[in-house]
């Protein structure tokens, strides 16, 4: 049984060090720039760094794969087929993108440079799959987090290239690449900017004992005190329907497929996902290292696979809202 | 400048859409696109009824195109779209990728729709190679995106090859969800949503803790909650060589909507579009909920 590779994030070098350290097959980083989607400041690599780190991942033999996964704006397409030629010449394991142009330019020019379907491209199904594969022969697609189980399962059977699940890390709840609650409100999108909700929209204020966070003046929640006040992701704010205040998205809470690691090796997956780019080295370091347990704890004996109550405890003390979810693959909701 | 009718994105009873379309037949609009595009599960109208109606506009002067649906997860969604694709007689318009796929298969044209990513013009002409007609702006571009797609697509030389159609009218398709949000407000799970969504023609309301609107729930697609309206873009658009207006349907008030912009586009008179829930800003570059007055525009 080949192992389901464990793919880690990277947002800055000591990030990617702890990834590495901490048992990663691969880890995927973006640069210095709007041309991957955790675009935030003091994020990212350029220049020294990069080389850097390319070089401890490599010493290590650890994958190295670039995300690109952006849409290039028309008016500064330059700056994403520079990435490219960048991410070309650094001869990286792979390039993750989701913009056709991107993908035909990376084709014609660098036949040989691994393309990753990134989850931006929003590919949840065999048709779409087919469509990239057949045209700029992507190696490998990450699957949106709107699919269940059986339907990632499905899936597999008819997809014409490998497929890269996300097992843990914060929930898109939206179908990724077509979400634009965030421009709607800031201006500044996945999409195009590589940001959601941006930290510049962002303000906490105190009004008596109540915390507010609001997104370029758009109130997001209201927190009493004890409360655990969240980031105010739009999606994930507290609204009136019906005259009933409530989540009306989703509530604040982090997938975790810990528990399917079973289910997603026999079905075929060939990747697992870390979310959180933006999240700290320590944080690296934590899910990583119980990751690497879990998934050799699997190998070494299949049939007595379980959650190990130390590893379920230290995900959720980092989660969001310190609660995890088996998100969309379980759909509690359905 | 032609106008279009967008599909109908709400769930409305079969009769409402037909008493709807019998109105929309004698507007000026041009294009018409038909199907469900949001939900499989809202069945009032099936194919056969579309393709009914879809002759009877045609008959009508209306040019029709076959919507498809946006997030195909599950092997009877492909079935359903493989059928609309195989309908022999109308262009589809594809709002995901499989529907390309599809069509470029059977070596037909198409027209991509709102959520296809085409953010520049080398992904324009990945499309126009597998004969796509025309495609509809991302909402979230704006009139500078734009131009620059276009000036990218003259260098090219395939500008003459598709046509430019701008969403201008109604409440922003923002996002797409495998979550029912209309079932969740309900506290439905969405196996069992009763159809809930038959009882929100326009969807429902969501607003801040402080009252402001922010968005609108459609099933598992979220919109905005003010209407976007460029009819007093529409010189720009003009200019910017827009060939198709979008207007997305709302049950109420669509016909005097259409007779706005179809004066707007003859250069008679229009009245002044109230800023109140109303959003122009995605055009403007600046965030979608904003409104610029034609007097700021003025300003600039």
């Amino acid at each position: 049984m080949t192992m389901m590779e464990l793919v880690c994030p990277a947002g800055n070098y000591p990030s990617l060090k702890a990834a590495v350290d901490n048992g990663a097959d691969a880890v995927y980083l973006g640069f210095k720039n709007e041309t991957n989607a955790r675009n935030f400041s003091g994020l990212n690599f350029r220049d020294r760094k990069l080389e850097q780190s390319l070089t401890y991942a490599r010493d290590h033999q650890v994958k190295v794969f670039i995300a690109i996964n952006t849409y290039p704006q028309a008016e500064r397409w330059q700056l994403w087929r520079d990435s490219i030629d960048m991410a070309n010449a650094l001869n990286v394991n792979a390039v993750i993108v989701a913009d056709i142009g991107l993908m035909e330019y990376a084709t014609q020019n660098y036949p040989e440079l691994p393309l990753h379907l990134s989850v931006q491209a929003s590919a949840t199904n065999h048709e779409s799959l087919r469509f990239y594969q057949q045209h700029f022969n992507i190696r490998r697609a990450v699957v949106p987090r709107v699919l269940s189980l059986s339907q990632v399962q499905n899936l597999v059977q008819h997809s014409p290239v490998d497929l890269e699940v996300f097992a843990f890390g914060s929930l898109c709840i939206m179908s990724e690449g077509r979400c634009h609650l965030s421009s709607y409100v800031t201006g500044e999108s996945p999409n195009m900017c590589g940001v959601c909700s941006p930290a510049r929209a962002v303000t906490w204020q105190h009004s008596g004992e109540v915390l507010e966070t609001r997104l370029n003046n758009v109130l997001i929640d209201r927190f009493e005190r004890g409360e655990n006040a969240g980031y105010p992701t739009l999606c994930k704010g507290r609204f009136e329907v019906n005259e009933r205040l409530s989540h009306v998205l989703e509530e604040p809470t982090s997938l975790n497929t810990m528990d399917l690691i079973p289910q997603l090796a026999a079905s075929g997956i060939k990747a697992l996902k870390i979310e959180g780019r933006q999240r700290s080295p320590a944080y690296v370091a934590q899910v990583v290292s119980v990751w690497r347990q879990a998934l050799d704890a699997y190998y070494r004996a299949p049939a007595d696979f379980r959650v190990d109550g130390v590893w379920k405890q230290t995900l959720k003390n980092v989660s969001e809202g310190s609660q995890t979810t088996l998100g969309a693959y379980s759909r509690p909701w359905q | 400048m032609k106008l279009s009718l967008g599909p109908i994105l709400y769930y409305w009873p079969r009769q409402v859409v037909m008493d709807y379309y019998e109105k929309m037949a004698s507007t000026a609009v041009d294009i018409i696109y038909l199907g469900e595009t949001v939900c499989s599960k809202r069945r009032e109208m099936r194919l056969h009824d579309w393709l009914e109606l879809a002759d009877h506009l045609t008959k009508q002067g209306k040019q029709v195109v076959l919507s498809s649906m946006t997030l195909l997860e599950a092997e009877s969604e492909l079935k359903s779209l493989r059928r609309i694709c195989d309908n022999g007689d109308y262009l589809v318009e594809a709002n995901d990728m499989s529907a390309i796929q599809i069509l470029a298969e059977r070596q037909l044209p198409f027209v991509a729709g709102p959520f296809i990513n085409l953010y520049n013009s080398p992904a324009l002409k990945v499309l126009v190679e597998q004969q796509m007609r025309r495609w509809v702006m991302p909402v979230e571009l704006s009139r500078l995106a734009l131009q620059a797609i276009h000036r990218g697509t003259e260098e090219m030389d395939i500008r003459h090859r598709f046509e430019t159609e701008v969403f201008a009218y109604g409440r922003l398709p923002l996002a797409y969800s495998a979550r029912c949000f209309t079932a969740r407000a309900y506290g439905l799970a969405k196996d069992d949503c009763n159809l809930i969504c038959l009882q929100h023609p326009q969807g429902m309301n969501v607003k801040s803790q402080d009252q402001q609107e922010v968005f609108t729930l459609n099933g598992i697609q979220t919109q905005s909650a003010a209407l976007y309206d460029l009819r007093e873009e529409m010189s720009e658009m003009k200019h910017e060589g827009v060939d198709v207006v979008r207007l997305s349907p709302t049950l109420e008030g669509m016909v005097e909507v259409i007779q706005a912009y179809d004066d707007a586009r003859h250069g008679r008179a229009i009245e002044a579009v109230r800023a109140e829930g109303q959003c122009n800003g995605y055009w403007h570059q600046g965030c979608g909920m904003d409104h610029q007055s034609s007097d700021d525009l003025k300003a600039d």
